[in-house]
């Protein structure tokens, strides 16, 4: 009678399985512990309000660090040079940051990735706008601002595509779509237009793009600003052939600051986009850099 | 022969039971200690709920599963094609008459030309390249350009593994083979590929492991596989837990093929009378 090898192994394997599974019952009593904390401390800082707010926490003192993407997208930053206060986002950064006490010089610019606006731990920006959308979800783990942007969905497609000429959500069933990752463009394919083919996803629009010219999808969809920009100016041939009603389907597309979550600045941000919406300065600046992009037919989601 | 067990097998007995006990207690230590040690470090809250959410994980599994049936196909159209292609580029670099001097060269280029670039790349260059040509949709389907370029990519790896292999065999088996009669081709078939093949299934089985994962590429030209996905409910939530599931599905194939794959090559020399010191 000889124990077999296999047994031998399996012993100390059974003793980490049950040590495992010990340290999971415990962590389920953590959750209940601390999913309670962050709601209480969000619930006191949306209660400061505008006014009495401390917007002196910032990663470092007396500048706020303000993130985009890298690259910068026309026309939310113009030219990839955000400093200059041209494009969009830009515009509102500053203009933020001014309603905060920070002037220009105060302001410096950083890049991140979608990731590492996410990830646990310390950020290396104190405010991250690059088109993020608020969903519910995301907001368990990330602060978002109040919303900067309204944005519609919009298509576009090469001319002589099958998506031309829709009026309705149902001439749109059987286009093959394509759309970036992460993007609400996306959930809006699969949420709303419903088509018959599974979507395409890119890490891009200039994924989406290629696939375009490469035949391999009939038409994509960004936000409205997005398309009217790669329509013009990268995809040749192309064109916006539709946009969506910013409520379409039940979900708004709007475009809020990621900051770290519970981070004290928060409510300060709020404070002062709420400053610059009453003031009419946000108006303006969405004049001076979006005004070109609200043109384009209307689908209908019924 | 009586069933009492001899002295010394009463001491191996002790001996092995003791090696348990041991590898027990040592293994408790270590794993209690990860267990009790990393959830006092101090951002050991934020991890756990950006990379462990229990509701996450459960949302966004099942999804992950069938996203994860597009790789499963991916691999199993592209390993007999890999296999195919390394074999035909190995045995062409293996020639030896003078007048197959292109082939050879060609088996040459081959190689280094597609393991000298990342695979990322080709994954473009061939997956939005080839079908901007003009293809039909059917044919610009990018899960069938993808393919492609993973069977190249790992083609010219899988070649030179099966060349060394080839390599390994001592000469006299060849000259043995020929002294008999057997023509170079029979030699290669019944005798050189048989051996060789037996001496790279560990290096094999890293390739195909790799490749297992390496399919998650075809992803960066549309198709939503199971790291896309993972990447769609990545920033749906704002949270890592879909790539951790993700890993969990990956290491739920990898773990039995690497497993099997030692099981195949002990019970071989096991049969072969080999030693089983590594």
């Amino acid at each position: 009678m000889r124990r077999s090898p296999a047994m031998r192994r399996i012993i100390p394997a059974l003793a980490v399985g049950a040590l495992v599974l010990a340290a999971c019952g415990s962590d389920d009593d953590g959750d209940s512990a601390t999913t309670e904390a962050p709601s209480g401390t969000t619930g006191t800082s949306e209660g400061a309000g505008a006014g009495d707010v401390d917007c002196s926490a910032t990663i470092s003192d007396g500048v706020l660090t303000v993130a985009t993407g890298e690259p910068a997208f026309f026309p939310w930053v113009i030219d990839d040079t955000p400093e200059s206060g041209e494009g969009f986002e830009a515009a509102v950064a500053y203009a933020v940051a001014a309603e905060m006490g920070y002037d220009a010089d105060a302001v410096t610019w950083v890049r991140t990735t979608f990731d590492e606006a996410i990830q646990p731990g310390p950020k290396n920006f104190d405010i991250n706008l690059q088109q993020y959308s608020i969903t519910p979800e995301r907001a368990e783990n990330i602060d978002f601002s109040l919303p900067y942007y309204t944005s519609n969905q919009a298509i576009v497609a090469l001319d002589g595509s099958p998506a031309e000429g829709a009026t309705t959500i149902a001439d749109l069933k059987d286009v093959k779509f394509g759309a970036q990752v992460g993007t609400t463009s996306l959930a809006f394919i699969t949420d709303v237009i419903q088509p018959n083919q599974e979507p395409f996803v890119y890490d891009d629009n200039v994924g989406a793009k290629a696939a375009l010219e490469a035949n391999q999808i009939d038409a994509a969809v960004f936000d409205l600003p997005t398309a009217l920009y790669v329509s013009g100016v990268e995809i040749e041939g192309s064109s916006v052939i539709g946009q969506f009603p910013a409520d379409a389907g039940g979900t708004t597309d709007q475009f809020g600051m990621v900051l770290e979550k519970d981070s004290p600045l928060t409510s300060c941000v709020d404070a002062a986009i709420t400053a610059i919406t009453d003031s009419g300065e946000l108006d303006a600046i969405q004049q001076e850099w979006l005004s070109d992009f609200t043109g384009a037919p209307v689908i209908s989601v019924e | 022969m009586s069933d009492r067990p001899t002295r010394r097998e009463r001491y191996e007995r002790a001996r092995r039971r003791r090696s348990v006990v041991i590898a027990t207690i040592s293994t408790v230590v270590v794993v209690a200690a990860l267990i009790v040690l990393i959830p006092r470090t101090p951002g050991w809250e934020r991890v756990r709920q950006a990379f462990f959410d229990g509701d996450v994980f459960v949302e966004t599994f099942p999804g992950l599963l069938s996203a994860f049936w597009l790789d499963v196909k991916i691999l199993v159209w592209s390993t007999p094609l890999i296999l195919v292609v390394s074999l035909l580029v190995a045995l062409a670099r293996n020639t030896r008459s003078p007048a197959l001097f292109p082939l050879r060269a060609f088996a040459v280029i081959y190689t280094d030309v597609l393991r000298g670039i990342p695979v990322i790349l080709l994954v473009f260059l061939i997956g939005f390249g080839v079908p901007a040509l003009g293809l039909s949709r059917t044919w610009a389907n990018p899960v069938i350009w993808g393919t492609v370029t993973l069977v190249l990519s790992y083609s010219a790896y899988t070649a030179e593994i099966i060349r060394a292999g080839i390599d390994a065999v001592h000469e006299s088996q060849r000259a043995g083979a020929r002294s008999l009669g057997m023509t170079s081709g029979q030699t290669m078939r019944s005798v050189v590929l048989p051996q060789a093949f037996r001496k790279i299934v560990p290096p094999m089985m890293n390739t195909f492991v790799s490749l297992q994962k390496d399919v998650a590429l075809v992803s960066l030209i549309g198709p939503v596989e199971i790291l896309r996905q993972a990447g769609i409910d990545k920033a749906t939530y704002a949270n890592f837990t879909p790539y951790v599931a993700a890993s969990l599905i990956f290491l739920a194939m990898t773990i039995p093929c690497t497993r099997l794959a030692d099981w195949a090559l002990a019970r071989q020399r096991a049969r072969t009378g080999a030693t089983t010191i590594a």
